[in-house]
């Protein structure tokens, strides 16, 4: 992952600095919105069915390893992984989605309305943070999976409560960044109101760090729903990329003898995960405004 | 230097603020302890007149200044403007009052919100209280921008960071001046700006204050900044005023030893001229627990007993020139006042 700053050029007419995203981003980008695409045509895609077994007696018993017919190869099953990895987008983008809008509607609203109004609702709110922080995540996400009925919903409003801490905390601290500059100040001595302020002043300032941190949490809730998945903990009905992976790792022998079945759905994460995270990054930089010192 | 005398203050019709017994403490956590940032000072502003308040980093300039707006409100005191008890009001009346006052503030770059475009932080005043039709609001905003001299086509594209600091003092200005306030408090508004950059800024501040009719608080630390455009000046130190004069009248004839101290620090730009060098040791007490009798009396060079135990009030030494001192270059000594309340 690169952290160097995005490239820059100097347009000579007017020698202002033009700041560039550069190539890698835009493939990032490429790759996420194929992969939104598909998670939201897969039904309507020309594809093989993810359940049906195919099961082809010439070619002896399944798995199958990838063929012209199969790309992907085929599980014990008989059923097409090319498919059923495109189906496991839906879920495993969804549930990352909702999961980050949820942290994001939640954590980010009581954290910049504490780091605005701070006092005793700061004080709540910082306390509440702290108790969630210190929970081990995944043990919090993997207790609340086994005690209730796994769906899409409630997976993803899992994973949102563990992500409103992080976010609420970042929110926060963004927040106090501004609330104290002399433009908020500038701001109340013209009769707006702390709601005005908070919208108008505030969050376009907050914003842009949440941005990308929006797309980081987002690879990191694919990932968490990825590990339940691989616990047999995530959304009960359904294919998702853990879902898929556990079934192709089940065994040191499958691995073995049929790495493809693991192999394709974990290409996908992964590459589905490094793009968030590079995109993230390059967004943080680019909208890093250079606050200019005299 | 006493901030509890009041014989400074006018009786005239034509006074705009009249701030009495100012007081500003902050708490320093759950300590107990506090930070005398303002201890009780007094002062008033005609209309159409510009009070000058100097003094070094840390008296409580600023903190008076930020006061005046309730921003936050003072511990107590009293503050009327144009007839209005300003500490007294809450909520919306608060609000709409402030509107009469404005500010303009030290650092240029951070008193604009660096993610909005110029025009529109000019126009969120207008746009705040609903003044006029749209149309109406953005020619006032045009209006006012080349009035201040910046280009409003390339202020409604812009942000603030694509200026430089005296563009960006001056989108202050005019974002202040939309909402045709009667009072400007500057806060420092060239202290942060190159030294050709702050004659510009001043001597816009003036034109603007005779075109308007404004009248200016203009706080500084530097007074050869502030002699120029003040009508009056008060001094002040740790906390408390210790002379208010005709600005003239200050420069040439200082009456508080740490005026003059003040008043010898603004370099002579000519090295012919035996400068006449006067210093004060050390740094100014902590505010948290300020000295007893005079303020100044940890480093005054005429410091006597009676400095460290009697706190002087502010008396006339000449005709609209009045110190807090004991022992003033002029004027002779304060005469002994009655012992016990």
């Amino acid at each position: 992952m690169s952290t160097d700053s995005p490239d820059t050029t100097v347009n000579p007419d007017d020698g202002i600095v033009k700041k560039k995203l550069g190539v890698g981003f835009w493939i990032c980008v490429i790759w996420l919105g194929l992969m939104v695409l598909v998670a939201l045509f897969t039904p309507y895609l020309p594809l093989k069915s993810p359940t049906k077994n195919y099961l082809d007696p010439s070619n002896g018993r399944p798995p199958y390893s990838p063929s012209w017919k199969h790309w992907f190869g085929t599980d014990k099953d008989a059923r097409d992984v090319f498919a059923r990895s495109l189906h496991g987008a839906r879920i495993s983008l969804a549930v990352g989605f909702s999961a980050i809008t949820a942290g994001f509607l939640i954590g980010g609203t009581i954290g910049v309305i504490s780091g605005y109004f701070r006092g005793w609702l700061d004080r709540i709110s910082s306390f509440v943070f702290i108790v969630l922080l210190s929970f081990p995540s995944l043990v919090l996400a993997i207790l609340l999976t086994s005690l209730i009925e796994r769906s899409l919903m409630t997976i993803s409003l899992v994973l949102g409560l563990l992500s409103i801490a992080p976010v609420g905390r970042l929110a926060r601290a963004a927040t106090l960044q501004y609330a104290d500059r002399e433009f908020v100040l500038a701001a109340r001595q013209i009769g707006a109101t702390d709601r005005r302020i908070i919208i108008k002043e505030i969050l376009p300032n907050v914003a842009i760090p949440m941005s990308s941190l929006a797309l980081l949490g987002m690879a990191v809730a694919v990932v968490a729903e990825g590990g339940l998945a691989f616990l047999g903990l995530s959304v009960e009905k359904g294919i998702t990329w853990g879902g898929l992976i556990q079934l192709g790792s089940d065994s040191a022998r499958t691995l073995e003898t049929a790495p493809w079945i693991s192999f394709f759905p974990i290409l996908m994460l992964f590459l589905t995960v490094l793009s968030l995270n590079f995109a993230g990054d390059r967004l943080r930089t680019f909208f890093d405004v250079k606050e200019m010192t005299l | 230097m006493a901030g509890t005398g009041k014989a400074h203050l006018r009786n005239s019709d034509d006074v705009l603020l009249r701030v009495e017994d100012l007081v500003v403490e902050f708490p320093i956590g759950r300590t107990g302890l506090k930070v005398n940032a303002v201890s009780g000072i007094s002062f008033d502003v005609l209309k159409g007149e510009t009070l000058g308040i100097v003094g070094e980093s840390g008296c409580g300039k600023s903190t008076t200044g930020r006061a005046i707006m309730q921003l936050p409100s003072p511990t107590s005191g009293s503050i009327v403007f144009d007839g209005t008890e300003l500490t007294s009001l809450s909520g919306e009346s608060m609000r709409e009052a402030r509107t009469k006052i404005q500010m303009i503030f030290q650092d240029p770059i951070s008193s604009l919100n660096p993610r909005r475009k110029v025009r529109d932080i000019v126009l969120e005043p207008l746009s705040i209280w609903n003044r006029g039709t749209k149309a109406e609001q953005l020619a006032a905003v045009d209006k006012i921008l080349e009035h201040v001299g910046i280009d409003p086509q390339r202020a409604a594209e812009s942000q603030p960071h694509q200026f430089s600091g005296g563009q960006c003092q001056r989108i202050s200005i005019a974002r202040s001046l939309v909402l045709d306030p009667k009072m400007i408090i500057c806060d420092e508004p060239v202290s942060a700006l190159d030294v050709s950059v702050q004659a510009q800024v001043v001597n816009l501040l003036e034109d603007l204050k005779k075109e308007f009719g404004l009248t200016l608080v203009f706080i500084a630390h530097d007074l050869a900044v502030v002699k120029n455009i003040s009508d009056r000046i008060a001094v002040m130190y740790l906390g408390k005023i210790c002379e208010v004069s005709g600005s003239d009248d200050l420069y040439r004839n200082p009456a508080h030893p740490y005026t003059d101290v003040l008043l010898s620090a603004i370099p002579v730009p000519d090295p012919t001229v035996a400068v006449k060098k006067i210093s004060v040791e050390g740094e100014p007490p902590s505010p948290v627990s300020p000295p007893d009798g005079c303020r100044f009396n940890t480093r005054c060079p005429n410091a006597s007993d009676r400095c460290r135990s009697e706190e002087p009030t502010l008396r006339e030494v000449e005709p609209g020139h009045f110190v807090a001192c004991h022992h003033p270059l002029f004027g002779g000594e304060a005469p002994v006042a009655v012992r016990g309340n």
